[in-house]
């Protein structure tokens, strides 16, 4: 109990060290004009932080607001409008202290009202938010389950407002990583005035509020998307960027050629065309920025369809996979081959190496062999099964060259099966695949983010994997304050893992970008955000 | 004429668009995956909230009588994707930009088009012929999102003359690559119809007679051919131009261009139902106008058509 | 047929305009050539045509056996030689693609698919839109409205939701294919079919035909349909194109084609991704969509020259 409290107020003194603006060595040579162009993917559904529902909406969301703690250029949680913060009761209460200075785009001053409006307004299900179990369930704020159940109303959920500037967070039980949890793109305030008077409407230009670096500026749906420095954000004078242009460019090759063509610094998260990889390692080796993110794309096998329940079949199927040829030289943008499920950069987790891991590709391909051939399956009974995902040229490269190494260890006919992204989800939500893609990107920086897809009751553990002893490990993770316990849990959920086979673990994602070389300030947040309040622009 | 417009109005515009409102409303709701399913998978619960909010919780035609009394009051319902805007406000915003872009493409098309499949039905067989037949073959089976990299690879990246992308509003540097991708396909179709026409006309016993009588070629194809040869091409026309507005999809997520193309396909993928119906009907509507339009036109250019 | 040939027989007695109402009557009394051995003989008068032809059955051919002389499998990655150039030391003869997979092999593994996709989807096309517009268009009044709003629905109604309906109602099946691509692109072409017939029904020859009592339907498919072939055939040749490319589309929805088999539009799709880096990819699928819709036009061409009821 006491490390864990020791931990925390560490990390809150250790944080608190590092600016959540830009860092401009000194002597640096600034272009006249701070302006910069980014790729953002899509269009975002919306710029409601409490209903952001993936990347592009979140990016938003952290460009214009600023929530209790915000993540520094490396990712490591830093203050943002708290100052600090303080467990108590064994930390099942989180006493946050809101900085004085924090302000909102109209110049009020930014309370811990809003912070307990915003957290409210998230889960009452009349929002509608489609993160509204986010905390409940990763952050195990008080009532938070129950009010989205319907069973509790939101005025219930444990998050009260001490004065101007004192937040308190009470849990259901104590949890080491709440801060973590509290970088999450939708747990920003919002403005309770703006929403209350303009609805819906609140978000479009001149109307919203915000009180991160930046405020909304104009908005052309499938355009564009433009912000302009906030004057009353409380570490103004630290920003460096007057103006930034978000575009939500999903073509890859045209964001690519916009880049090239200069109207684009930055392109979005994941904006590098693989097919276009070879030039540019030749040409513009310097401006590929790539670095681990917190997710691994692998295949699920489903245990309802037989023979994925034979653990044979499974264990066959994943060591046949030649994970470092699909992680180098298929995606080869910083990718690493995944033998574990959760990635070695996530905080809080030391990575274990399996036994079949060291063997040679030789040795697993003759193991999955044999295991094959003890599951019943020759020549004359081949393992005939379907591959199902997303329509992507990525994912059909990965699945045609899976498909080969399968058919290489023996009687095995793999059938691709690609379906349109939504006619796919509901496939995979209704167990209508036997092994279909499968991918999960951390919400925050912790390993429970990833592990707790294994538990029988996760709602996207689509394979439907079941074990008990799974579940208590995951279960007893949960409630250890210790870090080295905890750790010390999660390899083993992975060891188990590692003998179940619920997936085929192919790669550890990575964040990739293509950078100008004139944009700076920008480090290796494994979580992929790269806010333009940390950047700066060379004279060039 | 007024009694043909109030026919083809309230007779057969109306109850067409209607039908077509009733199908895609019921048929759209089949395809599997619903607006609101993601990868990350929403607790029942809060799937409940999300559907009570957009009235999807409620018996399928109830939305649909739901549906029809906010579209009598010109209200297309709130967009399921979008979920700052309603559909109205997404296609205000989206409409004018793809109609500027479509009208300028479909009069480069048009002109380009119908002049050049004149001039290789006047010199059918020789090497100009030829030479446009080829153009426009290559025109057809060049795909749009092959050209629309290369042109941007040229002119933009290469020479640097032009933008690789963006709209600001239409301005002109803005709008040169995306008209020549899009108006590419129809100058080839509409050439090679008018060629195909013109050769048909200019085999014609009263076009033989006028040549007969020593009428100056230029005078029989202005007074004589041109109509009767652009009966076939007006017909293409009327889908042609619904299609050239709509249909520019790949233009417009190549060039990022904020238009309606690109609110169809991401609406059409996202199951954004009330997007995909308010722009079918836009597209509905669209398709009954130019064709009646086109049905007119037939009267005028050819009197022994009588609108009926 | 009889009918043809006996319009044929008139055009070589005089050099006018047949006036084809008469057929009936006169073709009980004068007996010419057939209208296939005619045709044929004016087909192969049409040198272009012809070579078309020839090029158009080495395509095919080659679609068909030319993977053979290949050593390599069209299935197989080579994760060392990923879009390799075109090279005879590697035997990669068109290059590699994206997975180091033999593009001359896939190239024609693709012709097969999309040469069926785009020959069964014009005649269809051709076929349901010739009928349907001239029916509309020849029958006019309450028919033709009904059936032109039918056609306006049909074409407004959003493609994919049709395509995936179809795929969740009847699983993956290749007719679905053909049928998905019939289903759109019939349209335009009964519109184009209605318009010429609106002009064609107040010829003389048809009013004569109808005095002489030849059914509604004997004159749509005598009398009309022959003397719109001409614009149809055009038509047709540019609906070749536009079918093969749809057919890539559908594959993006899980119809069509599955990987690790292949099309000349999921070819160029793929191509046009690398044009920069591998320009192959690009090239070799799109010089044989071209050089068959080049032939498939001049085949169109000479066969309704061949087939013309009316005298050049």
């Amino acid at each position: 109990m006491r490390t864990a409290l020791f931990a925390a107020v560490l990390l809150a003194q250790i944080a608190s060290n590092s600016l959540s603006a830009a860092e401009v060595p000194p002597g640096t040579k600034l272009h006249p004009i701070q302006e910069i162009v980014r790729g953002n993917g899509t269009e975002p559904a919306t710029l409601d932080p409490n209903k952001a529902e993936g990347r592009p909406e979140s990016n938003m969301a952290v460009e214009l607001f600023e929530g209790l703690v915000t993540l520094n250029p490396d990712g490591q949680v830093i203050p943002g409008v708290a100052e600090k913060w303080e467990s108590r009761e064994d930390g099942r209460v989180w006493v946050f202290t809101l900085r004085r200075n924090a302000k909102w785009s109209d110049g009020s001053p930014v309370t811990a009202h809003d912070f307990e409006y915003s957290f409210k307004r998230m889960v009452d299900p009349k929002t509608a938010s489609q993160y509204a179990w986010y905390l409940g369930k990763a952050s195990n704020v008080k009532n938070g389950r129950a009010i989205v159940e319907g069973k509790v109303p939101p005025s219930e959920l444990g998050i009260k407002a001490l004065g101007e500037h004192t937040l308190e967070v009470t849990l259901e039980k104590p949890v080491s990583y709440l801060i973590a949890t509290l970088a999450h793109g939708s747990l920003m305030p919002v403005p309770r005035k703006a929403i209350e008077k303009y609805g819906d409407k609140w978000t479009e230009p001149g109307k919203l509020v915000s009180n991160g670096p930046y405020k909304l500026a104009e908005r052309v749906v499938n355009e564009r998307i433009v912000l302009v420095r906030n004057p009353h954000y409380w570490a103004n004078a630290k920003t460096v960027i007057d103006k930034v242009t978000f575009l939500p460019i999903n073509n890859q090759s045209a964001e690519y050629q916009r880049y090239r063509a200069n109207g684009i610094d930055m392109t979005a998260d994941g904006g590098v065309p693989p097919e276009q990889l070879k030039q540019i390692r030749r040409e513009i080796p310097n401006e590929l920025a790539t670095w681990p993110q917190l997710g691994t794309y692998c295949y699920v096998f489903n245990f309802r369809k037989k023979p994925f329940d034979d653990v044979r079949v499974r264990k066959a199927l994943s060591l046949a996979i030649q994970r470092e040829v699909i992680a180098e030289k298929l995606v080869g943008t910083g990718e690493t081959a995944a033998y574990s499920f959760t990635p070695d950069s996530a905080q809080g987790y030391s990575p274990i190496v399996h036994d079949w891991q060291r063997w040679t590709q030789a040795q697993r391909e003759a193991e999955a062999r044999r295991l094959l051939a003890e599951a019943g399956y020759n020549k004359n009974r081949p393992l005939r099964f379907e591959l199902l995902y997303n329509t992507n040229e990525g994912h059909k490269k990965i699945a045609l060259a899976v498909a080969w190494m399968w058919r290489r260890i023996g009687p095995v006919e793999v059938v691709l099966v690609n379906q349109e992204w939504k006619t796919f989800l509901d496939s995979r939500n209704r167990g209508q695949f036997e092994v279909s893609r499968y991918a999960w990107i951390a919400d925050y920086n912790e390993p429970s983010t990833m592990l707790d897809l294994f538990h029988s009751k996760h709602g996207n553990n689509d394979g439907k994997y079941n074990n008990p002893k799974y579940d208590a490990i995951m279960d007893r993770a949960k409630s250890t304050l210790d870090a080295g316990e905890r750790t010390k849990l999660y390899q083993d959920a992975e060891r188990i893992l590692a003998q179940d086979f619920p997936t085929a673990n192919i790669y550890h994602y990575s964040n990739r970008r293509l950078i100008k070389p004139w944009v700076k300030g920008y480090g290796r947040n494994p979580e992929g955000r790269v806010l333009t309040r940390d950047l700066y622009i060379l004279a060039h | 004429m007024l009694k043909f417009i109030f026919r083809r109005v309230f007779l057969e515009a109306l109850p067409t668009l209607l039908v077509l409102i009733t199908v895609t409303f019921f048929l759209i709701r089949l395809a599997p995956g619903g607006p609101f399913s993601s990868e990350a998978n929403v607790p029942p619960e809060v799937m409940a909230a999300i559907a009570a909010k957009y009235r999807l919780d409620q018996p399928v035609w109830q939305q649909y009588l739901g549906y029809l009394a906010d579209l009598a009051r010109g209200d297309f319902g709130p967009s399921f994707k979008y979920k700052d805007f309603s559909v109205n406000d997404l296609v205000y915003a989206a409409a004018p930009v793809s109609f500027r872009l479509g009208i300028m493409a479909f009069i480069v098309a048009m002109l380009i088009g119908i002049s050049a499949g004149i001039t290789a039905a006047l010199k059918q067989n020789t090497w100009v012929d030829y030479a446009v037949m080829g153009v426009s073959m290559v025109g057809v089976v060049l795909p749009n999102f092959v050209l629309a990299p290369v042109l941007a690879l040229v002119f933009a990246i290469w020479l640097k003359w032009l933008p690789a992308g963006g709209w600001e509003g239409g301005a002109l540097a803005y709008v040169v690559l995306p008209v020549a991708v899009l108006c590419k396909h129809y100058i080839s179709v509409i050439a090679r119809i008018t060629r195909g026409s013109m050769i048909e006309v200019l085999s014609s016993p009263f076009i033989r007679t006028a040549r007969a009588k020593g009428l100056p070629m230029g005078y029989i194809l202005r007074r004589h051919a041109m109509k009767p040869a652009l009966l076939p091409v007006i017909s293409y026309l009327g889908p042609a131009f619904v299609g050239i507005i709509t249909g520019s999809v790949v233009v417009e997520t190549f060039f990022g261009i904020p238009g309606i193309g690109q609110l169809f396909v991401n609406g059409a993928l996202n199951r954004d139902y009330p997007m995909v119906l308010g722009l079918t009907i836009l597209v509905g509507a669209l398709t009954i106008f130019f064709n009646a339009v086109v049905d007119i036109l037939y009267g005028f250019i050819d009197p022994r058509i009588r609108i009926h | 047929m009889t009918t043809l040939s006996a319009r044929e027989a008139l055009r070589l007695a005089k050099p006018l305009p047949p006036l084809p109402g008469l057929d009936e009557s006169i073709n009980l009394s004068i007996r010419g050539r057939s209208l296939w051995a005619d045709a044929r003989r004016r087909f192969l008068r049409n040198h272009a045509a012809v070579a078309s032809l020839v090029i158009l059955a080495i395509i095919v051919l080659l679609c068909a056996f030319g993977s053979v002389a290949s050593p390599h499998a069209f299935d197989e990655p080579d994760f060392e030689n990923m879009h390799a150039a075109p090279s005879a030391e590697t035997a990669h003869w068109f290059g590699s693609d994206n997975l180091g997979r033999d593009l001359y092999v896939r190239t024609l593994l693709g012709g097969r698919i999309s040469l069926m996709v785009g020959a069964l989807g014009a005649v269809v096309a051709v076929l349901i839109g010739t009928l349907y517009g001239a029916t509309a268009g020849f029958v006019g009044g309450k028919t033709d409205s009904v059936m032109m709003r039918l056609l306006e629905i049909l074409a407004s109604f959003p493609v994919m939701f049709l395509v995936i309906l179809l795929m969740t109602f009847f699983g993956r099946e290749l007719w679905l294919i053909f049928l998905a691509i019939g289903a759109v692109s019939w349209l335009d072409m009964a519109r184009i079919v209605r318009g010429q017939t609106l002009s064609l029904k107040r010829k003389e020859f048809v009013e004569a035909a109808h005095v002489c009592g030849v059914s509604t339907f004997g004159i749509i498919t005598r009398h009309i349909v022959p003397n719109v072939l001409g614009i149809v055939a055009v038509y047709a040749t540019l609906l070749v194109p536009s079918m093969i490319l749809f057919e890539s589309f559908l594959s993006y929805l899980g119809l069509g084609v599955q990987e690790p088999m292949t099309s000349w539009g999921a070819l160029l799709e793929q191509g046009a991704k690398s044009i920069e880096a591998a320009p192959w990819e690009l090239a070799f699928p799109a010089t044989f969509l071209v050089t068959t819709l080049f032939c498939f036009n001049f085949i169109g061409d000479g066969l309704r020259d061949a087939l013309d009821p009316k005298d050049r």
